[in-house]
């Protein structure tokens, strides 16, 4: 019975895992993958475009105006302006440095305790029973709730949106890795490293660890697609990135007052966020199919 | 006990199938042809790779279409083509005129199910009894195939029986509608030793018992010796050779023929290393030109490499696709391996 | 089987432990003072002050576990600081509410996500596959509460087809429940719709291709009777795993569906509760839902076992 977690590690791989995972003939199958590159191209024109906003977007996301509020999409506003005169094209790429910047911590937050946590848990049974039963309370609750409930304790902040985040999506990845290194340890190629008197860390470092990558990097993949999701429900709630500083969710929850007059500060918003999210399951998907064809579909 | 009947229950020709990849398309089989007379064992043998499951799997219209392409031939069976037929229409030859048995016993029942189900499901699809007689037929099967205890077992889950056993639930359900050919694919090369000859006895008295014709497909030239009337002997895709089996191992007239026999090591030869076939299976996206086995044939000539070898008839039940087919070459050859064989070259 | 029961339960009761821990000390994460931030910035010493007594937070870390831990055996879930009420009452009362919809939108999510999976796998590769699939990743990626306030729009102020929140209990007037849960269901429900499509095609795909369909096949079976019993069969017991997954994701949902569509369940309760800090409610919730899905795992673990015979075997022996 396998879980949706649990990863399988590439039949055969009894000799010595290729360090050049980076090279040619993974590369091109990726760039043929079609899902990929629409997802690359589109998770690339989002993130030029966020990190360029100060250039891109001369007025100040925060600068209202009265006598222009609520100015459709047009040529002199692109995204329209919202119900303070602020225009939104602005507010929307400011916004986006927010969700891509938590998205990105998050990922490396996951990635060094993730890997950490399973990898000890893994490797050491002694600690593997304790730290799972801690990564299975952790997941008994609902994600989105206990990120929501610890974003609350810790007060509306970005950085506190990063710490929520990052607590609720780590034991899914420790998980992971621990699946992985539970069958790589029993590797002959691991058993030889022991019988010469290798250090764990050594073993674990150079033997164990590169052939995690594969599914690492994709659950990495949708760890970013979740957060920056994830992060707007935060922002949406009131609990993310504190007004006036413009996060997507927030936009959009001061703008479902104004649907009616104005379904652009919704609208746009959404689906910038929705285009994000969407590049991001396009290459995590793709990079799945191109590094494990067998693995079994991980959860945006 | 009859030997084989006269006129052919099966007959293929020339049966082509090839496999659409990303590295291009691959010609698996070609040019087969071959007959099966009534109550006739006819063994194919060769390498992995070298077609056979694909044959079978093709007679069958058990390959999947995308991919695969029968893309020529003729299967005659009860004077019909069986490639022409609908998918329902195939469908009722399927398990009921011409079944299959596969190779791995342990993956190949549903785990979901019992062994009863399975088997009754089978007799259901294409006779007319109730589920309570075709229960009965199936306690009769798995007595006849040797479960001890059937009408306990009929319930078993396949997780509950051995390999061997397993196998032999295969073979019942094979058997239950009393098909006229059974296609065996490498019945008993997933078993141990011991149940290998287990299953093969009971293949070989089952086959006399339902009167059928088999198609026995293995790598194991013991199994042919032992179960075979006729054999086909293939190499990349093709048939090389075809000929009674005492004659193929008595005289083998191909050079593959020769040299499979001579790598099988006899408990009566002393010998100092095992005798192989220089090289390997080419690829098959890219088949060499002329005879398939030339770059490896120690007797090649020039010409091999440029003129495809036609199966042609040698004797009355032989036929041998090789340029040098004469028949004292060919045994010439195979004195000289053996004598090389035994001189520990 | 009631050994297996016993033996889940059992294995439950650490991770469950946790649970109450983490979320004792939820409230404990507040930087500062706690009820500085539950009684609002305008709240006197004093008013502080019974709050402060009002929780136990004067008393000592063991002593406030102990108090804890012992409520919790009583089924106390805490007292709400603003409603004045007990958690576990305003719970029952709402609990309800919340339910109807998720399982109104588990229902949705079954039947189109998994129909949608085994029309992928059986027609692979075809325009059918890659629409579906299409279709499932766009799900998959669309923030609920934006598709939600997008249905709105669309259904509510422009087609006013259904209304754009509000709810009428089922046990009132069944036609307006079901008219007033449709829109809030439907966004709740095409995450997960997605995600089960996906998980099912790709196990479908995989049973698909194992021996045991073939021997289906070779024995002249009929296609329906091939893909249903053989193929289906093998891919629904698997795929039943990720229920409880597919549970948690709705129930967390929740809380932003009924803050849109303004439903007066435990999530719009959660929600307000998260935004006023009132977090003996934020603790007692979250305990509630936990416990209830650990729960819940065990049985769709039991019912996978019962389903199994694989599994069953090594249970009965």
């Amino acid at each position: 019975m396998t879980s949706i977690t649990e990863p399988r590690v590439r039949a055969g791989s009894a000799a010595e895992p290729s360090r050049r995972w980076w090279r040619s003939n993974t590369w091109r199958r990726l760039m043929a993958h079609r899902m990929f590159v629409i997802g690359a191209l589109l998770f690339g024109l989002v993130l030029l475009a966020t990190l360029l906003a100060p250039w891109i977007a001369s007025v100040d996301p925060m600068k209202l105006s009265m006598r222009n509020r609520f100015k459709p999409p047009g040529a002199q506003f692109w995204f329209g302006t919202d119900n303070l005169g602020r225009d939104l094209f602005s507010r929307v790429l400011h916004g986006g440095q927010v969700s891509l910047l938590v998205g990105f911590v998050v990922v490396v937050v996951n990635g060094i305790v993730g890997v950490g946590i399973g990898a000890v848990a893994g490797y050491f049974r002694r600690f593997d029973n304790v730290l799972m039963r801690c990564m299975d309370a952790v997941m008994a609750f609902p994600a989105i709730m206990l990120a929501l409930g610890i974003a609350a304790a810790l007060g509306p902040s970005m950085a506190n949106a990063m710490i929520a985040l990052a607590i609720v999506a780590v034991p899914r990845n420790a998980r992971l890795v621990r699946a992985t290194f539970l069958v790589i340890r029993e590797m002959p190629y691991v058993e030889a490293a022991v019988a010469a008197g290798a250090r764990p860390m050594r073993i674990i470092l150079t033997h164990i660890l590169p052939n995690c990558m594969a599914p690492l990097v994709v659950a990495l993949t949708f760890v970013f697609a979740y957060a920056v999701l994830s992060e707007a429900v935060l922002s949406f709630l009131g609990v993310g990135t504190p007004p006036p500083a413009p996060s997507w969710g927030g936009i959009i929850a001061e703008g479902r007052h104004y649907m009616r007059d104005a379904p652009w500060i919704v609208l746009i918003p959404g689906a910038v966020l929705a285009i994000t999210v969407l590049s991001l399951n396009l290459l995590g998907d793709g990079l799945r199919d191109v590094l494990d064809p067998k693995l079994k579909v991980q959860q945006a | 006990m009859n030997g084989p009947g006269r006129d052919p229950v099966l007959s293929v020709r020339n049966l082509g199938v090839s496999f659409r990849t990303d590295g291009g398309e691959i010609r698996a089989v070609e040019g087969v042809s071959f007959d099966l007379a009534r109550r006739e064992v006819l063994g194919i043998v060769g390498e992995s790779g070298s077609g056979k499951s694909v044959t079978a799997l093709a007679i069958m219209r058990l390959l999947p279409e995308p991919p695969a392409r029968i893309h020529s031939g003729q299967v005659w069976f009860g004077g019909r083509d069986l490639l022409t037929l609908s998918e329902s229409a195939m469908r009722k030859v399927r398990g009921a005129s011409v079944s299959m048995i596969f190779q791995e016993p342990m993956t190949s029942l549903n785990p979901v199910f019992t062994v009863g189900d399975q088997i009754v499901e089978t007799i259901t699809a294409h006779e007319k009894l109730s589920r309570a007689q075709a229960r009965v037929r199936a306690i009769d099967l798995l007595a006849k195939v040797g479960i001890p205890s059937p009408t306990r077992r009929i319930d078993d889950h396949p997780h509950e029986m051995s390999g061997g056993q397993r196998q032999r639930v295969m073979i019942a359900m094979a058997l239950a509608c009393k098909p006229q050919v059974l296609l065996a694919d490498e019945p008993t090369t997933a078993l141990d030793v011991t149940i290998q000859a287990q299953i093969l006895e009971l293949l070989r008295s089952l086959q006399a018992e339902f009167e059928m014709s088999v198609v026995m497909i293995t790598h194991n030239m013991g199994v042919i010796a032992d179960f075979a009337d006729r054999v086909l002997v293939m190499y990349a895709g093709q048939v090389v050779e075809q000929a009674g089996v005492h004659q193929v191992f008595d005289a083998p007239q191909h050079p593959y023929s020769a040299a499979l026999l001579a790598s099988v090591p006899r408990i009566d030869e002393d010998r100092r290393r095992l005798h192989t076939i220089d090289g390997s299976l080419p690829n098959p996206a890219d088949w060499p030109s002329g005879c398939r086995f030339s770059p490896r044939c120690p007797h090649a000539l020039p010409l091999c490499s440029t003129t495809v070898p036609e199966l042609r008839q040698v004797s009355d039940a032989a036929r041998v696709a090789c340029v040098r087919w004469p028949v004292q070459m060919a045994s010439e050859m195979a004195s000289e391996m053996a004598a090389e064989a035994v001189r520990g070259r | 089987m009631l050994r297996l029961i016993v033996s889940r339960l059992v294995s439950a009761l650490p991770v469950l432990l946790i649970v109450s821990l983490i979320a004792f000390f939820l409230m404990r994460m507040v930087p500062g003072d706690p009820t500085i931030v539950m009684g609002g910035l305008q709240s006197t010493p004093q008013e502080r002050e019974a709050i402060r007594q009002a929780l136990g937070l004067d008393q000592s870390l063991a002593v406030q576990l102990g108090r804890w831990f012992a409520g919790l055996a009583r089924g106390d879930l805490g007292r709400s600081v603003l409603l004045g009420r007990e958690v576990s009452s305003i719970a029952a009362e709402r609990l309800p509410v919340t339910f109807s919809i998720a399982i109104y939108a588990f229902f949705l999510t079954l039947v189109l996500g998994i129909m949608a999976g085994v029309l992928s796998a059986l027609r692979q590769n075809t325009w059918v596959d890659q629409l579906l699939m299409t279709a499932a990743v766009v799900g998959v990626s669309l923030p609920n509460f934006w598709l939600a306030l997008m249905l709105i729009v669309l259904f509510a102020v422009e087609l006013r087809w259904l209304p754009a929140g509000g709810y009428v209990p089922f046990t009132q007037d069944a036609w307006l429940w079901f008219r007033g849960a449709t829109l809030p269901a439907l966004s709740l429900a095409l995450l997960q719709i997605g995600l089960l499509a996906r998980i099912t095609r790709s196990t479908m795909l995989e049973v698909l291709r194992q021996d045991y369909v073939r021997t289906a096949k070779a024995k002249g079976l009929s296609h329906f009777k091939v893909v249903v019993k053989h193929a289906f069969t093998n891919t629904l017991i698997p795929v039943l795993t990720t229920i409880g997954h597919i549970f948690s994701l709705l129930i967390g949902g929740s809380i932003v569906i009924e803050t849109v569509f303004s439903i007066p369940g435990f999530g719009l309760l959660l929600g307000s509760a998260i935004l006023s800090r009132d977090y003996p409610v934020i603790q007692g919730g979250l305990l509630l839902f936990a416990a209830m899905l650990v729960l819940l795992n065990i049985l769709v673990d039991l019912v996978y076992a019962k389903l199994d015979p694989r599994i069953r075997y090594d249970v009965d022996h």
